[in-house]
Parts: structure tokens; C-alpha cells; sequence
């Protein structure tokens, strides 16, 4: 019997955290060293009770599958699980992740990946019935959907067994434990990925568990966060009212699902975000141009409840970028660098320097300013051409007001 | 009819050491409770007339005066109790239905005070409002489930096309606005008051079923307009000149009972403001008699929508009744934008006291549960909720949001700061405050000046500590703390009581 | 004598706000009295005068005290040379150590706002705009701002 999963539901935890994130713009992957490296010099940021990374790119040759990693209770979870997954996927592959013995890593659950695709969503959901789908887009979407609605159901009804990742190419490998001895636990070096987080754990008000760690993993989402949100009530209750489910009391997972339904299920675009999260004030919209005033009002209307509030600085990893995100008014620590094609953000600058002694360039987003670093894909142009966002880069470049409002 | 049971009330103490015989309580009370003697050059007071307004103890130049709650001296009895036995004698002796004004105050349980709020430790740093922002503005009105995108003309992002309607929206400064009071049941000068404090505040007064008098019109961009079923004062004209349009279902003093506004109130402007005669008694009847169902308050919602071509959040207020969350549920399913519940202990010009004693539930209650209905049926966002019923406090106003209110309502704080003493005789006319009146000689006593400047002190005040509050909790927006109910603990509650409250006990962690 | 701030000052009446419970009327006379104590001189000392008074008839009040008149008529008829405008402040004043008693303004002042004082030598009495005081104890007593001191 496994007692570390026992902290599933109930108590939310909130933490303090180190958190690190690299990126290799040009897609080129290296091996889980680095990050290793560089979020073991702000070991004293964690208190070993919760370390964790995800990668992206680390699994090409599966990456038309979800790569589900589970942690389950016991064999009979497991068992049960896998007669159910048979029903619902069309399974790939499956596996055990191989893990190191590691002296500080105690009570490791059962840790399994498989990779699959749901067999026909539309026989295995009614909901997705009603949904109109007329080409492979539309098809895909409503494959993303269905996962979604599996991962937070299946973690929602469960006691012994949790979907800890399910993107594609993608993974996220955590437990208890400091994130430098849960990175060799994993043997991170034999991973090779373009996209690296990581984050170390000092949970305030409990001992930690297994699924509590970060990253926290939804879909390609993979999402660290240092901070305790004081808006978690009223976040958790929007995104409830949008039918997700949260299952593992903490904040990040929270943070995830306001991702999710923003960028992907709402279709913001990831440059309009951060007027959500860490929206601006009321009297700063008074200052933005006429033309766009209302619709940065609206915005802040509209999704009122999702701004974020309370100290956080969060790095959100997905297939394509890696973005970093303070509150407001900066109450966490957060640091970006840039060298050729590799970007870093992370707690500290220590930690950066750790890896990269000397980056091109070192600074320090303000209060709801986003560091985005995209992975530059050929044909594919950013999407921040003809947005409100370029047009208030625009005005306040041209009006000399950068001090006002600064935009990414 | 010689014989009259009762007892008074208050005891009149004067001390006559400190008595110089200056008339100011003479002349002040309405009630004719003192009586200059010139013989002996002394003042003698009726405690039977006194109704405990406390107006010549606050203007007692040398406080000479103090009013006191007389022990009742009938045999004590805890079954019939004074209440009783007072009521008895008095319908004994008139036939008639006991009449009372403002809120109850029976001591049935006050969930706001089994509430605690929280604070930021260690983890999370708490915020200073005086030297961070700190923001409290509000929008009232519907909002859609989602924004849809913008769409630019070409490469020019000077003119770009905005695709979600938001509707109209009342922003106010502050979740605090002023709930219904008609001109009528209060005097011009409280209206006054009250709408120009709004107006510079920057939120909201409610003209009540009084209609708009001419010379609040400049206040028209902070007057929610109130259509009830008198339908005092209501023309095209009137619902244009608000912010909003409330359509009055039901109060909470007085939930399922019309109003009633008698004659002698009724003088030449309240006349004219209503759109009624002079002298004419103004009726409220208890239903609507153009709404008899769900589907007929659809109606008369669209057709206000229309008259005002769809540029004002139309809202409906109803009371907290047993059934109030699907009620709810119905109205936001009608088209409303808004909905204003207002609690059983909520005040009033004037009420039967059986119904307002006995009828309806704590507002705290009604709150909770119709936000969680609405939330189970997917359309708690679409609509701005109000809540009213006896918010006393700032800690009132930030529970109710914690619990899932957009903003409240306040009646009788606001006129608590006017000066009001809740001697809960409102419907005699005989206001010595100024307030409840239409009597020249007292509606004087209310300079609209000093009401508007009390009023705004009152809510300056209020925003500070709301902001403090925030502060402490580490949240700076007051949005973020809306419907978060892990912020809220209950104290000494049932665990049905909770579970209703939707809230967890004080010792318990998150 | 110096007014405040060197400033011409009035007081304005508002009989709108005027709810004649008359306690302007008290505060004036335990200004000018000898205690300055409202017990004191109103149980011990005689013949307190209000330089201020209210009028009333039915609803409508008001409470109204020297209008320190830029022509004042009291000036003029005054025989002994007590009654006195300053210059610079505009207030008129009555030198009740110069004042003879022979009430000459009393008969001349159109308000009667100018008060026989008999409780020593008979001197004539009127508002001096409590001139110690930041306010006029009128004005800073009114409950209701029915008396405003404003500069003109």
C-alpha cells in the first residue's frame, strides 16, 4: 500500500518554488543534464518534498500518440486501469519508465507511460455527439476535447491511479523528493528534448505527494509555478463552470486548465494572456488608445474571474513555445536570458548562469509583462501581426509612453 | 376609550441640574413628547409619546437628556413575551393590522457574524493599499460566455472590428450601491442626499417605485430606475433617464405584500413625480397585474429593453424566499441582466410587522444557494447578482462577495448616516430625522449638503477597509475574491448550515 | 480691530436648512456671556442676550444676526461715537464702554438685529462675529449649516 498518493483531494497546497525553463529556439534537442544542472543550484528553494520536469521532443518516434504517464497505487490499480484503457484506446505501446535507485527517493509509486489514440471518440462519448464535425480539424479538435474531458475525469474519479502527462512528444516526470535526485530517478540523461521546465518544491502546509508535484501535465500543457494564488477560489470556480475538474488541490493545476481553456478551447491568442492573468489596472486601460481601449476593457470584463491574483511566476511549456508569466506586481522572482538560440527563464539568475556563464542578455520581465520564446517552425509566422497587442506596441513606441504599458 | 393597556416604551430622563430650559427638545420632536411649563419655567416630558428617536438627546445642548429602553414591567412570561402582549393591546384597542418600518429585529441568526474572513501568512504576502493598488471597481450587467476575437480590416489595425457584444454594463466604483427608496416614503432631501452621493462616488442609487424628480435628472447617469407595480412615475421618458432599469418583484421586509403610500404624503411634487393626484393614495398592488408568470416577466423585460433600445441593463429584484434559487434561475432564463435579492431582514417605509417578522430567509442564504444553483445550471456568469438585506458593515459587503454577490445594496446603513435613529416608525410621517417624511418643517432638517457629504465619507470609508481587507488576503482586485469561498470559514454553524453557505468551518485548512 | 485673515467675512443664511431649534440663539448668549459656560450662565447669571434671533412662522425659519451693512445706518445715527465699521474687515462694531444707552441704532437698524442690554448700564448690544472665535459660534453650532461664514 502506497500512502503517498493519499493527499489527492481535499487539501489544497500551496508552495513555494524554484523554477527553471529552457528553450532551443531552432528545435535542436539536448538531454535532461542542463536543466538538472541548472535547477539543483536553487536547491534551497525546495525542501524536498516535490521536484519535477517535463520535456517536449523527447519522444519523435511516438509523436502521433498521447503519451499517457500514469503513477498507480499498486498492481491492481494498474491492472484495472489497463483493462479499461483497452476499451477506450488503441494502445501503441506501453512501458514501465525506467528509473534509477536513488537513496532520497522513498516510496516511488508504480510508473508507467503508454502511448495511445482513442479509438472512435464519437462511439465513446455521447457529449461529442452533438459535436459538428465535418473535416480532420474539426476531428482533431474534438480528439483534444475527448482527451481533455478523459484526463480530468479519469484523475477526478480516481484513488489509486493518475494521469500525470498526456501530450504528444511530451512528458512530465515528478514525485517527492528535490528535483536534482528526481531527475537522476528518472534518468533524465538518456532524454533528448527541445523544450526542458523543471521546478522544485517547498510545499508549505504539507508534506507533499506524488501527483502534487509539478509540472503539472494537461494535454501538450505542462505548467510550474512558484506561488500561492489568492484568487484560487474564484479561479478553480470559473473553471469549473467550464467543466474541468480539479482533482489534485493545487494551484498549478488550476493554472493549466486557464490555459487550456483560454488559448485552446476559447482560441485566445497567446499574446492577449497575459491582459487576463495579470491584467492590467483599471486606471492603465484608461491609458491605452481610444480605438482599443474597449476591447482590453472588455477583455478584462469578460474574464474578470481568471485574472490571476496573489504572488505567482509560472513557466507554461508546450509544443510550440515556452512562456513565462509574473503577477501584477511582481511578488515572485523571474529572470529571462537569451544566448544564440537557446532562452532561459528561471527563479533565479544563478541558475541560469550555472549552465549559460555568460547569455547575451539577462533581464527582468516587470509585473504581467509574458516572455514568450517560440519555436521557430519554417513557414509558420507569429501570430502577433495585425492584434491589438502590435497595435499597442505600436502606440506607445510611437507616443513615448513605454513606461506605461509594456508589451512583448 | 379610556382604557389603554400599554405601556411606554422609553423612559425620559432629564437632569434637571443640567436642564437650562432652552426648548430645543421641545421644538424638535414631532411627537410633542416635552412640554414647556412657563409657570415653572420647566420642561416636562410624556413618556408614552416617545418613540425613542433619540433627536432631542442628540441635539441637547448640555445633554440633559437621556433616552432609555423602559424595563417593561408586565409579569414576566417567556412564552408572552412584552412583544406580544403590547401587540395585543394595541389591535384590542384599534382593530388593525400593527404596522412597523425598517428591518427586522427579531434575533433570528445573522449569518455574517458566524463568518470569518482571512488573511495572508508567510506564504503569500499580504498588501498594503496605501502604498499598492488596490482596485474595487465593478461591472454590473450580462456577460457573455466567452470573448470572440477581434477581426482586423486588412493590415490597418486602426479600426478593428471587436465581434463579441458585451451589452451594456453599470460600472461602479465601488460593489456598493443605494437600494431602492422611493421618493415618497422618503423625503427629497434624502433622495438628494443619496443620489448625489452616488453620483460623485461613482456608483449607483435606486429611485424606488417613487418615479425621478426633476431635480435629480443631472444625476441620471447614477439612477437605476425602478419599475414596480404601481408603476409610479413610469414613462418612456423615465426609463431612459437612468443608468438601468430594476423591476421590482418583491421586497424583503415585506415579500408578497404591495406598498401603500397614504394621501397626506402625496403633496404637490410628490404628485407630480409619481404622475399621480395630489392627495390620491399611491398603491402598490402585490403582484404585478401584467405579470401573473415566468413567461410575463420575459415579456415586460424585452419590452423595457426595447423602450430603452437595448442600451441599459435591465435587472430584477426579488426577495429571499424559500424557493428562491430556481426563482432565480427563471429570471436570468427571462433576459435579466441583473438580479437584486434582498434578504428578510431588509428595511422598509412601512410593513405589517407579521410579515416582516415572519416571511422570507436571511439573505446570506439566499446568496449561497441561488449562486450555486446558477452555477449548476452553467449561467451564474451571465449575470451580475446584487444582494441587499441588511448589509451593516464593509465585512458584510466582503462576505457577500466572497460568497458569490457581484456588489450589494445598502438602505438602511445609508440612512443610518443620514442621521436615522431605528425607531422604526417610518410610517407615521413623523420622521424627527428628516428622513421618512414629507412634512416641511422636518423634511428641513436633512440638508441634502451634509447627507450627500456623510454618504460619501460613509463609502470612502468603506472602500478603505474593503481594500484593507483585500489587502490582507493578498488579493488586489476585488474580482478575484468573487465567489471564492475558500476565503471564508464559518463559526459556530451546523453542518447543514455550511454545507448551505458552501463554506468550510474555522480550523479547517484549504 | 483685525479681522480673520484680514478678510471681509459674512454670514450667510439659508432658510431652507433653518430648523429653528433655535440653538444658535443659546450659543450666542453663552458666547457673550461673562462664563462663557453654558450651565454656568444660563443657572447663574442674568439677562443673557442672543445678538442672534430666529423668526419663525409656520415651517418657515430663519435665523438672522447683524448684517454688518456696508452703509450702516447704525453708524450713522450713532451719537457718542461707539458704533464703529472697520475698514478693513467690513464688521461694525459697538464700543459698549463708549455706548450711552440711548438706542439711536436700534431705532435706525432695519433687521432689529441691535439688542437692548440692561444687565449693567444700559448699553446697546449686537453681533461682533464672535471676534476670538475661527467661527462665529452661531455658524460652528448650527446642526444643519443653515448659517455659513464665507468670504465676499
Amino acid at each position: 500500500m502506497n500512502l503517498n498518493l493519499k493527499y489527492k483531494s481535499g487539501y489544497r497546497v500551496p508552495s513555494g518554488c524554484a523554477v527553471f525553463g529552457v528553450i532551443n529556439e531552432s528545435g535542436r534537442v539536448f538531454n535532461g543534464e542542463m536543466v538538472i544542472n541548472a535547477i539543483s543550484m536553487m536547491h534551497d528553494r525546495s525542501n524536498g518534498l516535490g521536484g519535477g520536469f517535463a520535456a517536449y521532443g523527447i519522444y519523435p518516434e511516438f509523436k502521433d500518440y498521447y503519451a499517457l504517464h500514469l503513477f498507480f497505487d499498486d498492481s491492481l490499480a494498474r491492472k484495472e486501469t489497463e483493462v479499461f484503457f483497452q476499451k477506450v484506446f488503441k494502445i501503441k505501446y506501453a512501458e514501465d519508465i525506467e528509473t534509477g535507485k536513488n537513496n532520497n527517493i522513498k516510496n516511488p509509486p508504480i510508473i508507467a507511460r503508454y502511448f495511445v489514440v482513442p479509438k472512435n471518440i464519437i462511439t465513446v462519448s455521447e457529449e461529442l455527439k452533438e459535436l459538428d464535425i465535418n473535416n480532420e480539424s474539426d476531428y482533431k479538435s474534438a480528439e483534444e476535447e475527448f482527451m481533455a474531458r478523459f484526463v480530468t475525469d479519469f484523475n477526478y474519479g480516481s484513488n489509486n491511479a493518475f494521469i500525470i502527462s498526456s501530450g504528444k512528444n511530451m512528458g512530465v516526470f515528478k514525485g517527492v523528493g528535490y528535483p536534482e535526485d528526481i531527475g537522476h530517478f528518472y534518468k533524465l540523461d538518456n532524454y533528448k528534448g527541445y523544450l526542458w521546465t523543471s521546478h522544485g518544491r517547498f510545499p508549505t502546509n504539507s508534506t507533499g505527494w506524488w501527483g502534487g508535484a509539478h509540472p503539472f501535465g494537461f494535454l501538450n500543457w505542462s505548467v510550474v509555478h512558484n506561488g500561492e494564488i489568492s484568487s484560487y477560489g474564484t479561479n478553480k470556480r470559473f473553471v469549473n463552470d467550464y467543466g474541468y475538474k480539479c482533482s489534485f488541490s493545487t494551484d498549478t493545476e488550476v493554472l493549466t486548465y486557464l490555459f487550456d481553456l483560454l488559448v485552446r478551447k476559447h482560441n485566445i491568442s497567446i499574446y492577449l494572456i497575459n491582459y487576463i492573468l495579470a491584467s492590467p489596472l483599471w486606471s492603465d486601460i484608461e491609458l491605452f488608445p481610444e480605438e482599443i481601449r474597449d476591447i482590453f476593457k472588455t477583455l478584462r470584463i469578460i474574464y474578470s474571474r481568471a485574472l490571476v491574483n496573489g504572488p505567482f511566476s509560472i513557466i507554461v511549456g508546450n509544443q510550440d513555445y515556452m512562456y513565462a508569466l509574473n503577477d501584477r506586481i511582481k511578488l515572485r522572482p523571474l529572470v529571462a536570458a537569451k544566448n544564440k538560440d537557446y532562452s532561459f527563464v528561471s527563479s533565479e539568475e544563478s541558475s541560469i548562469r550555472k549552465v549559460c556563464p555568460s547569455p547575451d542578455r539577462v533581464w527582468f520581465p516587470d509585473g504581467g509583462e509574458p516572455v514568450l520564446f517560440l519555436l521557430n517552425k519554417k513557414g509558420k509566422k507569429p501570430e502577433i501581426e495585425h492584434s491589438p497587442v502590435e497595435y499597442l506596441n505600436e502606440y506607445f513606441s510611437s507616443n513615448m509612453c513605454k513606461d506605461k504599458q509594456k508589451v512583448v | 376609550m379610556a382604557l389603554k393597556l400599554n405601556q411606554s416604551e422609553f423612559e425620559i430622563h432629564r437632569d434637571e441640574q443640567k436642564c437650562i430650559s432652552c426648548q430645543v427638545c421641545v421644538r424638535q420632536c414631532s411627537n410633542d413628547v416635552h412640554e414647556y411649563d412657563e409657570d415653572n419655567e420647566s420642561i416636562i416630558s410624556d413618556n408614552i409619546k416617545c418613540v425613542g428617536c433619540q433627536r432631542c438627546e442628540t441635539l441637547c445642548p448640555t445633554g440633559a437628556i437621556r433616552i432609555k429602553q423602559r424595563e417593561s414591567e408586565f409579569k414576566y412570561n417567556y412564552n408572552w413575551s412584552p412583544g406580544h402582549l403590547k401587540n395585543i393591546y394595541k389591535q384590542a384597542e384599534t382593530g388593525g393590522v400593527i404596522l412597523t418600518g425598517m428591518g427586522s429585529d427579531k434575533p433570528y441568526t445573522i449569518y455574517w457574524d458566524h463568518i470569518l474572513f482571512n488573511a495572508s501568512q508567510v506564504t503569500n504576502p499580504s498588501i498594503d493599499p496605501l502604498r499598492e493598488p488596490m482596485e474595487i471597481k465593478t461591472f454590473i450587467g450580462r456577460k457573455p460566455d466567452k470573448i470572440d476575437l477581434y477581426k482586423s480590416s486588412g493590415k490597418n489595425m486602426k479600426n478593428p472590428v471587436f465581434l463579441t457584444n458585451l451589452g451594456p454594463q453599470l460600472e461602479a466604483e465601488i460593489p456598493v450601491l443605494f437600494s431602492a427608496m422611493s421618493y415618497g416614503s422618503i423625503s427629497l432631501n434624502a433622495v438628494k442626499s443619496i443620489s448625489r452621493a452616488a453620483y460623485e462616488f461613482g456608483t449607483f442609487y435606486n429611485t424606488g417605485e417613487g418615479g425621478l424628480h426633476k431635480d435629480l435628472k443631472k444625476y441620471s447617469e447614477s439612477t437605476i430606475v425602478q419599475v414596480a407595480s404601481g408603476r409610479f412615475g413610469v414613462d418612456k421618458d423615465y426609463l431612459n433617464s437612468g443608468a438601468a432599469i430594476e423591476i421590482k418583484i418583491g421586497q424583503g421586509a415585506k415579500p408578497g405584500i404591495g406598498g401603500h403610500l397614504p394621501g397626506e404624503k402625496v403633496n404637490y411634487e410628490v404628485s407630480t413625480t409619481r404622475m399621480i393626484p395630489e392627495g390620491a393614495d399611491a398603491i402598490s398592488p402585490a403582484p404585478h397585474h401584467d405579470i401573473y408568470s415566468i413567461e410575463d416577466l420575459a415579456q415586460l423585460i424585452s419590452a423595457l429593453k426595447e423602450a430603452t433600445e437595448y442600451k441599459k441593463p435591465v435587472g430584477v429584484k426579488v426577495s429571499a424566499v424559500h424557493n428562491i434559487a430556481p426563482i432565480a434561475s427563471g429570471i436570468v432564463r427571462a433576459g435579466a441582466d441583473f438580479i437584486s435579492i434582498d434578504g428578510f431582514r431588509g428595511g422598509t417605509g412601512a410593513a405589517p410587522q407579521v410579515i416582516r417578522d415572519n416571511v422570507g430567509i436571511p439573505i446570506e442564504l439566499a446568496l449561497a444557494s441561488v449562486d450555486i444553483r446558477l452555477r449548476e445550471e452553467g449561467i451564474r456568469h451571465n449575470i451580475s447578482l446584487l444582494v441587499a438585506g441588511s448589509i451593516r458593515s464593509s465585512s458584510d459587503v466582503i462576505k457577500a462577495i466572497a460568497l458569490g454577490a457581484d456588489a450589494v445594496y445598502i438602505g438602511t446603513a445609508a440612512l443610518l448616516a443620514l442621521g436615522c435613529h431605528l425607531c422604526q416608525k417610518c410610517y407615521t410621517s413623523k420622521c424627527n430625522w428628516g428622513i421618512a417624511t414629507q412634512d416641511p418643517y422636518l423634511t428641513k432638517r436633512l440638508n441634502p449638503e451634509i447627507g450627500a457629504r456623510r454618504l460619501y465619507n460613509l463609502l470612502t470609508a468603506w472602500a478603505h477597509e474593503i481594500k484593507e481587507m483585500l489587502g490582507g488576503a493578498g488579493i488586489n482586485a476585488i474580482e478575484s475574491l468573487r465567489g471564492n469561498r475558500e476565503h471564508l470559514r464559518g463559526i459556530g454553524l451546523s453542518e447543514k448550515e455550511l454545507s448551505i453557505l458552501g463554506i468550510k468551518h474555522a480550523g479547517e485548512a484549504w | 480691530m483685525q479681522g480673520r485673515l484680514g478678510k471681509v467675512k459674512k454670514i450667510f443664511i439659508r432658510e431652507e436648512f433653518c430648523i429653528a431649534c433655535r440653538l444658535c440663539e443659546i450659543y450666542c448668549q453663552v458666547e457673550h456671556s461673562k462664563s462663557k459656560k453654558i450651565l454656568k450662565a444660563f443657572k447663574e447669571e442674568k439677562d443673557l442676550i442672543s445678538r442672534v434671533l430666529v423668526e419663525e412662522v409656520g415651517f418657515n425659519s430663519f435665523a438672522i444676526q447683524c448684517r454688518h451693512c456696508s452703509e450702516a445706518l447704525c453708524v450713522e445715527a450713532c451719537i457718542s461715537g461707539a458704533m464703529i465699521k472697520n475698514k478693513n474687515t467690513g464688521i461694525v462694531i459697538c464700543d459698549e464702554n463708549k455706548c450711552v444707552g440711548c438706542w439711536m441704532c436700534i431705532m435706525a437698524c432695519p433687521y432689529g438685529v441691535i439688542k437692548r442690554n440692561i444687565s449693567e448700564k444700559k448699553v446697546a448690544s449686537k453681533c461682533d462675529l464672535c471676534g476670538d472665535e475661527e467661527y462665529p459660534v452661531c455658524v460652528k453650532n448650527c446642526p444643519n449649516e443653515a448659517l455659513q461664514l464665507r468670504d465676499i
